[in-house]
């Protein structure tokens, strides 16, 4: 399927190794990525909170780039936080025919408009809906079998449970849960599972983000974990980038690695984990790179 | 849940967490079976299990339909009124088939499903001055506000003091001495308020209190707590614009230098850079913003991870030092668009907002699955309260077509 692509920044910035897996998975699924490289910031909630309009605008224009790309069954993104701010967004242009038209006023400069009822779906929801878990399973050539992941979905792919869409037929906040058994890992429950990473807070209140973030890892470090595995890179930069840090505020060792949902996915089907990116993690997930050694090596 | 009605009593089993702090025991979970029509609610399973099982069972309730607030509670992990959840939806929502039910999170318990309000939450609504003061002169007869201001202020006028938003807010858990999101959510019943003299005390108060409005950590936690449609995060976040736009109020939190940063990094780049936010939302909005003072302090807390980063080729120098950016002609278009909205609204000190709560939906999406309409049918129908989300919106009796927002000064 051909999908209009929305990385976001994150991972072409401080996680590179995000959008470099993307880019490595996608073929094995099927996925045409076509690159929305015009567009801008989500604004990630901030830019809303500075000024609603601006933020709206913003990204109506690309969702209106979204909309332009031929062939495109729906706009995918690999950011938590870009689906929740756009799914915000795109509430408000949706519910008012008046609105839209003021916000398209503003795009025509650049013959830009956005139509009412795009479908923008994050790469775990594309995953379980668009591909089907039965599909994802007949391509794992390695299955994660004995490799304990622990999900963290942080907020903003699961929160407001209206906005996003999620109710009984559609158990979103159930998607990774899902994947990770799919792909033959074993899930790991623990209390931070569905809880703000703290990301959001770090030059606010620093030591209570940290906490949070630590607390979590160290819920995950008690529950067995191998490894987490995320489908936001924010959540990502406070729970691997400032794992260090963290440690210092809950006062324990956690080496808690913590994966993108592309990398693990990769993993099972069949990548290396030098092609996924490993190396540029803080925590390096020695785990999980054991883990994917020692199959190969019973294999052969 | 009108398919229940009618249907005749079912077992469902209780796993009710029990604690009394003055027993000296540590808490224990505790079965019951009862006997109730599927679409009665928790609360009266809970009373059930009380008057037939076990009459030392605590639990606070006093109205029965989700006007007093007194029921607040957890219901299989997460926080709602016991009385306003029914006992079908809830059994589907357990892991195991069995109703889990304890007391709210982030206050005290003082018996079994009973939690001290008075420590935690009464305490929060205090602290933010929660009564109007009135602009001066008082005119002799009434206050002339525009109609969509009262409107907005309704919505946080709907709280009836739960506590199920503070029982779940993550910050709180983290910072206990956070003020909150029913109490932000109050203090902006009165900033909303035309009438209210005290807008700039009370926001600049908020934004400088190291638990205020900046340590709300955007979970919206807050907002599917809520069985009133609150919205605490939402109106928090327009505390944040409202202190930060129409009040210039620079706080201690970093919460503003943040704020402009971010947005004038987008301006400026199209894309995010993370290696100049850091230390301009410390050290001020600009490329020296790295060597204020507040800036080096925190680069130097951050060593550890910096080091790492850098180690692992996370972040480059040429990464750290060069913004990645979206093409000439694009970042042109954004700019403009900066220009036309942002650049008008400093000028004109208004702001455009459209606030769906006030005007409601004027193209209310097709009804996709029959049972969305027949909740509004029966909430209607029972005329107890509004549903939540968007379709109490759609129900607001605002002019629908009115492309106005409420716009601050």
């Amino acid at each position: 399927m051909k999908v209009a692509y929305w990385p976001g920044c994150v991972s072409r910035g401080f996680t590179p190794e995000l959008h470099g897996s993307m880019a490595k998975v996608a073929p094995l699924l099927d996925i045409e990525l076509v690159e929305l490289d015009r567009a801008c910031c989500s604004g990630a909630g901030v830019i809303a909170e500075h000024n609603q309009e601006l933020a709206d605008t913003l990204n109506a224009r690309t969702f209106a780039l979204a909309q332009q790309v031929e062939g495109a069954e729906m706009m995918m993104n690999i950011c938590s936080t870009c689906q929740g701010a756009q799914s915000e967004c795109q509430e408000r242009l949706d519910a008012s025919a008046s609105y839209r038209e003021r916000v398209n006023g503003t795009l025509a400069s650049e013959g830009l408009s956005y139509e009412k009822g795009l479908t923008n779906k994050n790469f775990l929801w594309l995953l379980v809906e668009e591909i089907g878990l039965d599909a994802l399973r007949s391509r794992v050539t390695r299955p994660l079998t004995n490799l304990k992941v622990g999900p963290f979905y942080g907020c903003y792919i699961v929160r407001p449970r209206q906005r996003l869409g999620i109710d009984e037929e559609h158990p979103r906040d159930q998607y990774l849960h899902q994947v990770i058994d799919t792909l033959g890992g074993t899930v790991i429950e623990y209390a931070g599972m569905r809880k703000c990473c703290g990301f959001p807070i770090i030059t606010m209140n620093k030591e209570a983000s940290l906490k949070q973030a630590g607390r979590h890892l160290g819920d995950a470090v008690d529950a067995e974990a191998d490894c987490l595995v995320t489908p936001c890179p924010l959540c990502h930069l406070n729970l691997d980038l400032q794992q260090p840090l963290a440690e210092g505020v809950v006062g324990r060792d956690l080496e808690m690695p913590v994966l993108h949902l592309p990398q693990l996915v990769g993993l099972a089907l069949g990548l290396e984990p030098k092609e996924l990116g490993f190396k540029r993690h803080v925590v390096r997930p020695t785990s999980v790179i054991d883990w994917s050694t020692s199959v190969v090596g019973a294999a052969a | 849940m009108a398919e229940s009605h009618g249907r005749p009593p079912e077992p469902f089993t209780l796993r009710l967490r029990r604690y009394d702090p003055e027993s000296g025991e540590a808490p224990y979970w505790d079965e019951h079976t009862i006997e109730l029509e599927p679409h009665r609610s928790v609360l009266e399973a809970i009373l059930q299990a009380r008057d037939r099982f076990d009459g030392s069972i605590g639990i606070r309730c006093s109205c029965r339909q989700a006007i007093c607030g007194s029921c607040g509670v957890r219901v299989n992990g997460e926080p709602a009124l016991a009385c306003h959840t029914h006992l079908d939806a809830a059994r589907r929502s357990a892991r195991d088939g069995v109703i889990e039910i304890e007391p709210m999170g982030n206050m005290p318990v003082i018996k079994d499903l009973i939690v001290d309000m008075d420590a935690v939450h009464w305490k929060k609504i205090q602290r933010v001055t929660p009564w109007l003061i009135g602009k001066q002169p008082v005119p002799e007869r009434e206050y002339l506000v525009p109609r969509e201001s009262m409107v907005d202020v309704t919505q946080t006028m709907a709280c009836i003091q739960c506590g199920a938003c503070v029982s779940d807010c993550l910050a709180m858990e983290v910072d206990p001495l956070f003020i909150g999101p029913a109490a932000l959510a109050k203090a902006y019943r009165f900033v909303g308020d035309p009438r209210d003299d005290e807008h700039f005390v009370r926001l600049n108060d908020l934004a400088q209190d190291q638990h205020g409005m900046f340590d709300c950590t955007h979970c919206f936690k807050c907002v599917d707590a809520c069985p009133k449609d609150v919205n605490p995060m939402g109106q928090i976040m327009r505390l944040r614009r409202i202190a930060t736009a129409d009040h210039h109020i620079v706080d201690q939190n970093n919460g503003e230098r943040h704020e402009a940063a971010f947005a004038s990094l987008i301006r400026d780049n199209g894309l995010l850079w993370e290696a100049e936010l850091l230390p301009r939302s410390y050290g001020g909005n600009s490329w020296l913003g790295k060597f204020h003072p507040r800036a080096g302090k925190e680069l130097i807390s951050s060593l550890p991870s910096i080091v790492k980063a850098l180690l692992r080729g996370k972040v480059t120098p040429m990464g750290a030092l060069k913004p990645h950016r979206i093409p000439k002609q694009d970042l042109k278009s954004v700019q403009s668009i900066y220009e036309r909205i942002d650049g008008r609204d400093r000028s004109s000190g208004q702001r455009f907002e459209l606030n769906l709560y006030i005007v409601g939906e004027d193209e209310p999406p097709p009804p996709e699955e029959p049972v969305v309409a027949a909740v509004v049918a029966e909430a209607g129908a029972s005329a107890a309260e509004p549903p939540g989300g968007l379709a109490t919106e759609g129900e607001q009796p605002a002019e629908p077509t009115s492309p106005e927002g409420s716009t601050s000064e």
